[in-house]
């Protein structure tokens, strides 16, 4: 991709709703902020990343931004069970 | 008993977190036998997200994001914060002193000032318009220089360099990169993967120049407007800017007659020759008792993970810092690049020293086996040893760096896959693939 699709390009838009919550890699993360910035909830995803805490978070509606904007890559999705395939 | 920091740094954060996750407080006043945490720092900005500066440069977010807590945040972790700069450490009295001469005790005393950009020794280096990037100030100083000009020529080498390039040309600035070498970060990149950033920053239409040494930046009024080259060349520009290593900032304990070599030395504890005062993050050259050796990374998790040891140290327990494989997840003229163990050697001609993002460790153990397979933008590197991965470049698709860094960091034995990893033209990915879901279905 380049260069300037990146700085300038949307995140990837997931068309339906992820069945989860965000999961952040703490060994990564240099708490740049990206992904709080990035919210549109204006969730502190940062603050779960410096945590090492999964984003659990009534207000997340796992859409994606966070994920895709990190630099990187901390985030990431993670299946809960409620949904996961063969589950009640 | 007070407890002093000097830097507000993420090691400098960590380590009171650590401190008050043993010592709770609830007036930090340092009365009735309560621990007391004083930070200091020199840095107007307190503490911030330093990595995250390329990103304020490139203008994917504002500045004030980078700033990861609020006054309240502050408020809960319970310290007096006192900005400043300190002129010397009196052991003997367990003291500091500060430029204005005023003094402040201590019981227990952590040094985590970081470094600093080596400067660029040519003349006409201290023109204005001449930058480099050490702090929030730094960017500020760059973007407004950037607002200005249109030209901008780039000295240096390692992911500062490259940040700079990359924020620059996206503010609409003609970028001027030069390397002294042959080619981009040559002492942990390969040939094919510094081609690979080279080809990317060139499609962006940074003109690249190899063998390109600067001997003087040539101004008008003051003001930077030109490089001279050693082949005679010279570049017209509005600002030059430069990452050429970094140094540990370590003048503060060399006046106190602590051990030093490239940083402070601290051993398993983090604890320097004087027993109450202790060093981490970028300043410390940490003794590593799994290799007898001391070493120095200027990587943002050791940073915190030294900061937080050091804290529990000087809060009484007692821990020894365990050197974890060296990681960093960088970008790469806007490619995703994960850097795992040890992947290079030797030295760079476009860095003196270390650069930031940088651990010395990268470079080294000698004698590996390299596995190779890429395309264009998606490119794996594996340093493969007698039983074990001993490193890993990952570029582009970043699916296997989170298995790679497992099967690095755990020194996982490989031996049932080496030879198909090492066969000419394997499949490295899919060889790697497969032997991490064999290993996730046994664990």
């Amino acid at each position: 991709m380049a260069l300037k699709d990146l700085f300038k390009r949307d995140a990837y838009k997931h068309t339906v709703m992820y069945s989860g919550h965000v999961v952040p890699d703490p060994a990564r993360c240099v708490q740049c902020g990206i992904c709080t910035y990035n919210c549109p909830i204006g969730i502190d995803v940062r603050a779960h990343a410096w945590q090492g805490l999964p984003v659990i978070h009534s207000q997340c509606i796992t859409c994606g931004e966070c994920v895709a904007r990190c630099p990187r890559g901390v985030l990431r999705f993670e299946q809960t069970d409620l949904f996961r395939k063969g589950a009640g | 008993m007070r407890h002093v920091i000097i830097g507000s740094g993420v090691a400098g954060i960590a380590a009171i977190e650590a401190i008050r996750s043993i010592h709770p407080s609830l007036s930090g006043s340092g009365d009735d036998g309560e621990v007391e945490i004083v930070l200091v720092g020199d840095d107007p900005h307190g503490f911030y997200s330093r990595p995250g500066l390329a990103y304020f440069l490139t203008g994917e977010l504002h500045g004030k994001a980078l700033f990861p807590r609020s006054p309240e945040d502050y408020q809960q972790m319970n310290f007096r914060f006192v900005r400043g700069c300190i002129n010397s450490i009196q052991r003997e009295a367990h003291s500091l002193q500060f430029e204005n001469k005023t003094n402040l005790s201590y019981d227990k005393l952590l040094i985590a000032v970081g470094a600093q950009a080596l400067p660029l020794e040519v003349p006409g280096a201290n023109l204005e318009g001449v930058l480099k990037l050490d702090h929030m100030e730094d960017a500020k100083h760059i973007l407004n220089h950037a607002r200005r000009g249109k030209t901008a020529v780039v000295i240096g080498g390692g992911i500062t360099a490259l940040e700079l390039v990359e924020g620059l040309r996206s503010r609409g600035m003609k970028v001027h990169y030069l390397l002294r070498g042959d080619r981009y970060w040559s002492n942990v990149l390969d040939e094919h993967e510094s081609m690979i950033v080279e080809q990317r920053l060139k499609e962006e239409d940074v003109t690249l120049q190899h063998h390109a040494e600067a001997i003087e930046v040539m101004g008008k009024n003051g003001h930077a407007n030109g490089v001279r080259l050693l082949n005679g060349q010279t570049l017209k520009c509005d600002l030059v800017a430069y990452a050429i290593g970094i140094r540990p900032r370590v003048e503060l304990a060399k006046q106190a007659g602590l051990a030093i070599d490239k940083g402070i030395l601290v051993n398993e504890y983090l604890q320097t020759n004087d027993s109450d005062i202790y060093a981490a993050g970028d300043v410390a050259q940490a003794y590593d008792p799994m290799t007898g050796r001391s070493v120095i990374d200027s990587l943002w998790c050791p940073a915190r993970q030294q900061g937080s040891v050091a804290g529990l140290n000087m809060a009484g327990k007692r821990l020894a810092y365990i050197k974890s494989t060296p990681f960093n997840v960088t970008r790469l003229a806007g490619l995703t690049t994960t850097i795992i163990g040890t992947v290079g050697r030797g030295r760079d001609e476009d860095l003196v020293g270390i650069a930031r993002g940088d651990s010395e460790t990268w470079r080294e153990l000698p004698d590996s086996i390299a596995a190779q397979s890429g395309f264009d933008v998606n490119h794996l590197r594996l340093l493969v040893g007698e039983k074990k991965i001993l490193g890993a470049i990952v570029m582009g698709d970043q699916k296997l760096s989170l298995p790679l860094e497992k099967i690095i960091s755990e020194s996982m034995d490989i031996s049932p896959i080496r030879e198909r990893l090492l066969a000419p033209n394997a499949k490295v990915g899919d060889v790697v693939t497969e032997f991490w879901e064999s290993w996730n279905s046994r664990n």
